[in-house]
């Protein structure tokens, strides 16, 4: 495989919310690289700590109630965590870049999103407002809109308009890294599909790596490289997009897949994972998985599986023999 | 021979706005066989929610006629009303908001049991309740949990025991699994069918994921603007589409297979508004093979092949 340069690496990164009755555990020892111009799917579901890693790495938390407890996140060699504001200032919306999942209120509504598009490039690229606006004419007509809306406000726009001005906004200074959060999941699926060929069309153009957050596998197959799975705070399978579609081993990963309505097969039953995701201000010891997990062993229980690999490049924490040998494994 | 127990014709919903009559329903017909379920899918605004909440006259239709069992239950009186819907029920989308939050897990089951006078004593009621939790998979130690202390799954659980109290025999579920966890809507989707089973239900499956349709019907109405642009088979409207709407919804949904490759239809633009829509075919604005005459005539439904019609022009 060829060499690639490493774009984000982010090393054993902890992130806890603290309130007076409990301490939430969100990001538990998270380990994660991206290369340049890859994109990397993150998959879990509500409460996994996607969100939670996302605006980590933008160092976007409020503290409290978050409280980044350990860990080291670089970018290009820069560690964000300890990072002044300033230096974050000049990073967020230039190098790297967010989308959120609701269109409808990440936008400003007393702005015009002429306005709202060039206020980066002002800052970033100090051009003055005339080019800027020009730039953000651009950027419309880039994600298919006319630029004579330059001057309308958020609610004349429709919810997949809106998200194609998020995403002019966020591509506007033309960053190394993007961090998409659910981009497409309050849209309809025609108009998802419009905006994930935009996102991942302009993405090629520009070399842009990507972070996908989704619940959606979908999506995942659709236009990712390479996918992490998450579950209650820690990455339970990582590997390439192939490795994952066709070689899962973790019994979390396998178990997602049971879950989902195939429209190509027919299936007379789901086979959902049983149980519910554990509370993270009060998780199990051991694995978080172990008491939904069929195959849970003893030691499960009481010591986490550390990250093994299954094969190059695929990493899965579990001590399920099935789920390091190769060929048939565990759960199906 | 199969009988149907509910049968929609012309029905028609509009609504007053400041900008105009918005047609959310727009003359649509079909039938739904006892013990069947039938899929009604389309996009955010398509009107599919105000057709289920129609029939169950919980909003009163501009137009058109609700054969339930053979009776137009627009003709009922309040009276007369009341008895029929005891046997056609809804379970709402938002297990967050459609559970009132300061009654306990009892007394939201209880409720519907209360309120029709079902049972003489409250030792019955009780029982019942008991038996309706069992019957949907709640453990009875959460007899006096409240809405929020339970999770989504639960929460729809409870939903679909009130949603049962009465016995019916129809139930329109409207976006049962939209507001869960993948897992969590599999453990559902797989009680619903088990209940169908188990109480010979009938269910109207009202949903935006094509994939949980596919998965529990057996029919499937795809609607586009207040109209139905294709029903049939679920098998005829996956493998055979017919609708250029069908199509391009269908090759929309991100599949999470590796292995398939689809031919991608991709829209243009958004869905028009159904404020004073346009006079011919709903769908001609967006339609790769509009023609002059989309523009100016709607296409009736029609029947392509047995129990599989669409509403395009360019069907024979």
């Amino acid at each position: 495989m060829e060499k690639r340069e490493t774009l984000l690496e982010i090393r054993d990164l902890r992130i806890e919310y603290v309130t007076a009755e409990a301490t939430v555990y969100a990001v538990r020892g998270l380990d994660l690289s991206l290369e340049k111009g890859r994109t990397l799917g993150l998959v879990g579901e509500t409460g996994a700590g996607k969100t939670t890693m996302a605006k980590g790495v933008m160092r976007l938390l409020p503290d409290p109630p978050a409280r980044v407890s350990g860990g080291e996140i670089f970018f290009k060699g820069e560690d964000l965590l300890r990072a002044e504001e300033k230096t974050l200032r000049g990073i967020r919306g230039n190098n790297i870049s967010m989308i959120f999942q609701d269109p409808m209120t990440s936008l400003n509504p007393v702005l015009t999103v002429g306005d709202q598009i060039a206020e980066g490039i002002i800052l970033h690229q100090h051009k003055n407002r005339r080019q800027a606006m020009e730039l953000a004419g651009d950027m419309l007509e880039l994600v298919g809109i006319e630029r004579t809306r330059l001057r309308d406000y958020p609610h004349q726009f429709s919810g997949g308009m809106k998200q194609r001005v998020v995403i002019a906004m966020a591509l506007s200074c033309n960053p190394e890294l993007l961090i998409a959060d659910e981009p497409t999941t309050a849209l309809d699926v025609t108009i998802q599909a419009q905006v994930l060929r935009l996102i991942k069309g302009l993405q090629e153009q520009y070399g842009t790596a990507m972070i996908l957050i989704t619940h959606d596998l979908g999506i995942v197959a659709e236009i990712c490289d390479d996918v992490a799975i998450m579950y209650a705070g820690c990455i339970m399978e990582y590997g390439s997009k192939e490795a994952i579609f066709t070689d899962a081993r973790h019994p979390y990963t396998r178990g997602l897949f049971g879950c989902i309505p195939d429209l190509y097969a027919d299936q007379s039953e789901l086979r959902p994972i049983k149980g519910l995701m554990p509370d993270p201000a009060n998780l199990p010891q051991g694995c978080p998985f172990a008491p939904r997990c069929a195959l849970a062993a003893e030691r499960c229980r009481t010591e986490m599986p550390p990250p093994a690999e299954a094969a190059p490049g695929h990493m899965t924490r579990c001590f399920a023999p099935e789920a390091l040998s190769a060929g048939k494994g565990a759960a199906s | 021979m199969t009988e149907n127990i509910l049968e929609a014709k012309h029905l028609k919903k509009y609504f007053q706005t400041p900008g105009g009559l918005l047609h959310a329903v727009d003359d649509v017909s079909f039938s739904i066989r006892r013990g069947e379920t039938l899929g009604l899918v389309g996009e955010s605004g398509c009107g599919k929610s105000t057709t289920g909440r129609v029939l169950l006259r919980l909003i009163e239709a501009t137009e058109g006629e609700i054969l339930f069992e053979g009776r137009d239950i627009r003709k009922l009186g309040k009276q007369q009303m009341r008895e029929t819907r005891r046997r056609m029920q809804i379970v709402f989308q938002d297990p967050y908001s459609s559970l009132d939050p300061r009654f306990n897990i009892f007394e939201c089951i209880e409720e519907p049991l209360r309120v029709n006078k079902v049972f003489k004593s409250r030792k019955e009621r009780e029982e019942r309740v008991f038996e309706l939790m069992e019957l949907v998979g709640l453990a009875p130690r959460l007899v006096n949990a409240y809405p929020h202390e339970l999770d989504g799954g639960r929460r729809q659980r409870v939903g679909v025991a009130r949603a049962l109290a009465l016995n019916p025999g129809f139930l329109v579920l409207d976006e049962p699994v939209s507001a869960l966890d993948v897992s969590i809507q599999a453990q559902v989707l797989n009680l619903m069918e088990d209940l169908q089973e188990r109480l010979n239900l009938t269910y109207l499956f009202i949903s935006h994921d094509l994939s949980v349709v596919k998965h529990i019907s057996d029919r499937i109405a795809v609607m586009y603007l207040g109209v139905v642009v294709e029903i049939g088979g679920y098998r005829e409207i996956f493998e055979n589409p017919l609708h250029p709407y069908t199509k391009a919804l269908l090759s929309s949904v991100p599949i999470p297979r590796i292995d398939v490759r689809r031919e991608r239809i991709l829209l243009e633009g958004d869905v028009p508004s159904p404020v004073d829509p346009p006079a011919g075919c709903r769908f001609c604005q967006r339609c790769p093979r509009a023609a002059e005459i989309c523009r100016t005539q709607p296409p009736p439904l029609r029947h392509a092949e047995e129990g599989h019609a669409a509403a395009c022009h360019f069907i024979t």
